[in-house]
């Protein structure tokens, strides 16, 4: 079972994200492995959360869980007051749309589109009119300093000007929530270091809420908040307040 | 262009050589769709146009074709006098009374004999069927044993052209002339004096007699009377239907081998385009997982796949259709089956042919796109995101 160890749960308005005794397992052939069990803790708005731990304990999981992409076995995901695990499939995907911004590892950008279009490409999902998803992709890239690049194929951009792309990406549709699986697992470390600033500026400046998964103890030094979870016996979960 | 749709294009560009190949193999399969069709649409166009609304053919009842029929003299005068006849320039109802016997002719390419059609036409001829035009030479002078000939018969048959004679029935028969009929069934035959070609042929039976109306509305009194009078054994018939009718046999048998085989050549074509489909979804699942994590809704990822397998299928029915329409240059010479005499015609393409063969085309896409689509939809996001 997971225990947690939170000094100081917020409560109320502050809450933006709540997992409530929230347990997931996978079946690895005829065996489950249990990855996170009754797992309960808050991720405050506006927060810039770090999530550490060794490879197997779960943080990645816990992401997609938080960003809709997987659902718990048991227990309550709650994002904006809303329970997404009560959501079903189509009514899922349409959340996600609306309130979750994704940086992957390796970026994953489509390949065929250029930098504009990578960007341009979720809001082909809202009801903005051709000019206005270009404007807005446009004003994305610029945020992140890719303004000269947008006719760009992934092909042609570093690894660290790809991930840019995906952040402009992850922030065109103003999601409610950001979310990083090591986003600077696969970049030098000036590019890590220019990613990271920028996620600190969009959660500094735009009051973005992240939520970032990271062995990268520099990177995670960037999060207003770091949380351990660690996996053995017992699973626990640790925090540690860097304000 | 919509973007997902941009970039389903952009991702059949990316795999060029696989995906040329699928492309191929559907543009061959509608090559093959089309081109039957466009036999078939030949064969009755041409025997369609052999027959005019307002002639009427008259055989013997049940005889299916000109060469079962027998009408005697008797019966052909009561059947001349009908007044919902036109009345000819020279002041005589517009009546072919006709004779249509086969001879083996042998062909000029491969010295085999083939049946030729020899039609004894009344002086009234031209005149009962207008589309049929002296095209080259002058017409058979009537009590001669003059001849002439069809314009798809020029070059197919050894000693036929004008100046050369003949043998048939005993006599030598002179071509004087060359007739155009319009890409009509009468383009393969050969036309002369019937009284003299009964003669020669040692009958005393017409095979058909063909009437010009005065008004085409006058068919349904007329055969209803015919028909009815004890004194007869005939039978009525619009000439066109009649025509068209002798498309059946052999139309049927194109339409049954030629769909019977691009079935079986598209099934090839659709197990080809799976198969590319397949690939395609394997190599991008991470696409897919992205796409998926973004909010595309599962039909949203369906239909991205199985646009792509339907762009195949329209670049291959492009090809094959251009290919298709080449074949309009083709002419082909066949038996036809049941009138037993050679017929010449062409490959016919028709807005229907192209727009059945599209379709055609865009069932085999998404016939060949759809379990790989309905796998890329249901894959789950995190096993998607995962392959990344």
């Amino acid at each position: 079972m997971t225990v947690l160890s939170i000094s100081d749960r917020p409560t109320g308005a502050d809450v933006l994200i709540a997992l409530s005794d929230v347990s997931k397992s996978y079946r690895r052939g005829a065996q489950i492995v249990p990855v996170l069990s009754r797992l309960t803790f808050d991720i405050r708005r506006k927060e810039f959360l770090a999530l550490m731990g060794p490879s197997g304990s779960g943080k990645s999981t816990m992401l997609n869980l938080i960003a809709g992409i997987d659902s718990p076995d048991h227990g309550s995901i709650t994002v904006g007051g809303e329970d997404i695990t009560l959501l079903p499939e189509a009514e899922l995907a349409d959340w996600r749309a609306a309130n979750v911004g994704f940086i992957f590892q390796f970026y994953n950008l489509m390949p065929v589109l250029t930098a504009l279009e990578n960007v341009e490409l979720p809001l082909t999902l809202t009801s903005l009119g051709r000019r206005d998803r270009r404007d807005r992709a446009q004003l994305a890239l610029s945020l992140v300093g890719l303004s000269d690049r947008v006719k760009h194929l992934p092909s042609e951009l570093s690894g660290g000007q790809q991930q840019r792309v995906a952040i402009a990406r992850a922030i065109v549709t103003d999601p409610t929530v950001l979310v990083a699986d090591e986003p600077t697992g696969d970049l030098d470390r000036q590019s890590a270091k220019e990613v990271l600033e920028i996620m600190q500026r969009l959660n500094r400046d735009m009051g973005k809420t992240i939520v970032m998964v990271t062995h990268d103890h520099r990177a995670a030094a960037h999060a207003k908040r770091i949380m351990n979870l660690e996996k053995g016996d017992l699973s626990y979960l640790v925090e540690q307040r860097l304000e | 262009m919509p973007l997902l749709l941009s970039y389903s294009l952009r991702n059949l560009q990316e795999r060029k050589l696989t995906n040329l190949l699928t492309a191929t193999g559907m543009a061959l399969v509608v090559f093959v769709y089309a081109a039957v069709l466009m036999l078939d649409s030949g064969l009755k166009q041409t025997l369609v146009a052999t027959g005019e609304d307002t002639n009427v053919i008259f055989v013997r009842r049940s005889a299916e074709v000109e060469i079962q029929s027998l009408i005697d003299r008797r019966q052909a005068r009561i059947i001349e006098s009908q007044p919902e006849i036109v009345i000819g320039a020279e002041g005589a109802p517009l009546v072919s009374k006709e004779v249509a016997v086969l001879i083996a002719q042998p062909r000029r390419k491969t010295r085999q004999a083939s049946n030729l059609l020899i039609r004894g036409v009344g002086p009234a001829a031209l005149a009962v069927r207008p589309h049929v035009q002296i095209a080259e030479g002058r017409m058979f002078r009537p009590g001669s044993n003059e001849i002439v000939i069809g314009r798809a018969l020029a070059g197919r048959f050894e000693d036929i052209e004008i100046g050369s004679s003949l043998r048939f029935a005993q006599r030598e028969w002179r071509i004087v002339g060359r007739f155009d009929a319009g890409g009509s069934g009468f383009d393969s035959e050969i036309w002369g004096d019937s009284e003299q070609l009964m003669q020669s042929f040692r009958r005393d039976f017409f095979s058909s007699i063909t009437v010009r109306l005065a008004d085409r509305s006058g068919f349904d009194a007329l055969k209803a009377r015919l028909e009815a009078d004890p004194r007869l054994t005939i039978e009525a018939k619009r000439e066109r239907i009649f025509y068209e009718e002798q498309s059946r046999l052999l139309s049927g048998f194109i339409q049954i081998l030629g769909l019977t085989l691009s079935g079986m050549f598209s099934l090839g074509a659709v197990i080809g385009a799976t198969i590319t489909m397949y690939a395609a979804v394997a190599s991008r699942m991470m696409e897919v997982g992205v796409l998926r994590a973004l909010g595309f809704r599962r039909s949203r990822i369906l239909v991205a796949f199985l646009v792509e397998a339907l762009l195949l299928a329209l670049i291959g029915w492009v090809v094959g259709i251009l290919l298709a329409s080449l074949m309009t240059q083709v002419r082909i010479t066949t038996l036809n089956w049941t009138s037993l005499s050679e017929l010449a015609f062409r490959f016919v393409l028709t807005p229907g042919i192209v727009l059945r063969s599209l379709v055609f085309a865009l069932v085999m896409g998404f016939l060949g796109g759809f379990l790989p689509a309905v796998r890329a939809a249901r894959m789950k996001i995190v096993d998607a995101l995962r392959v990344a």
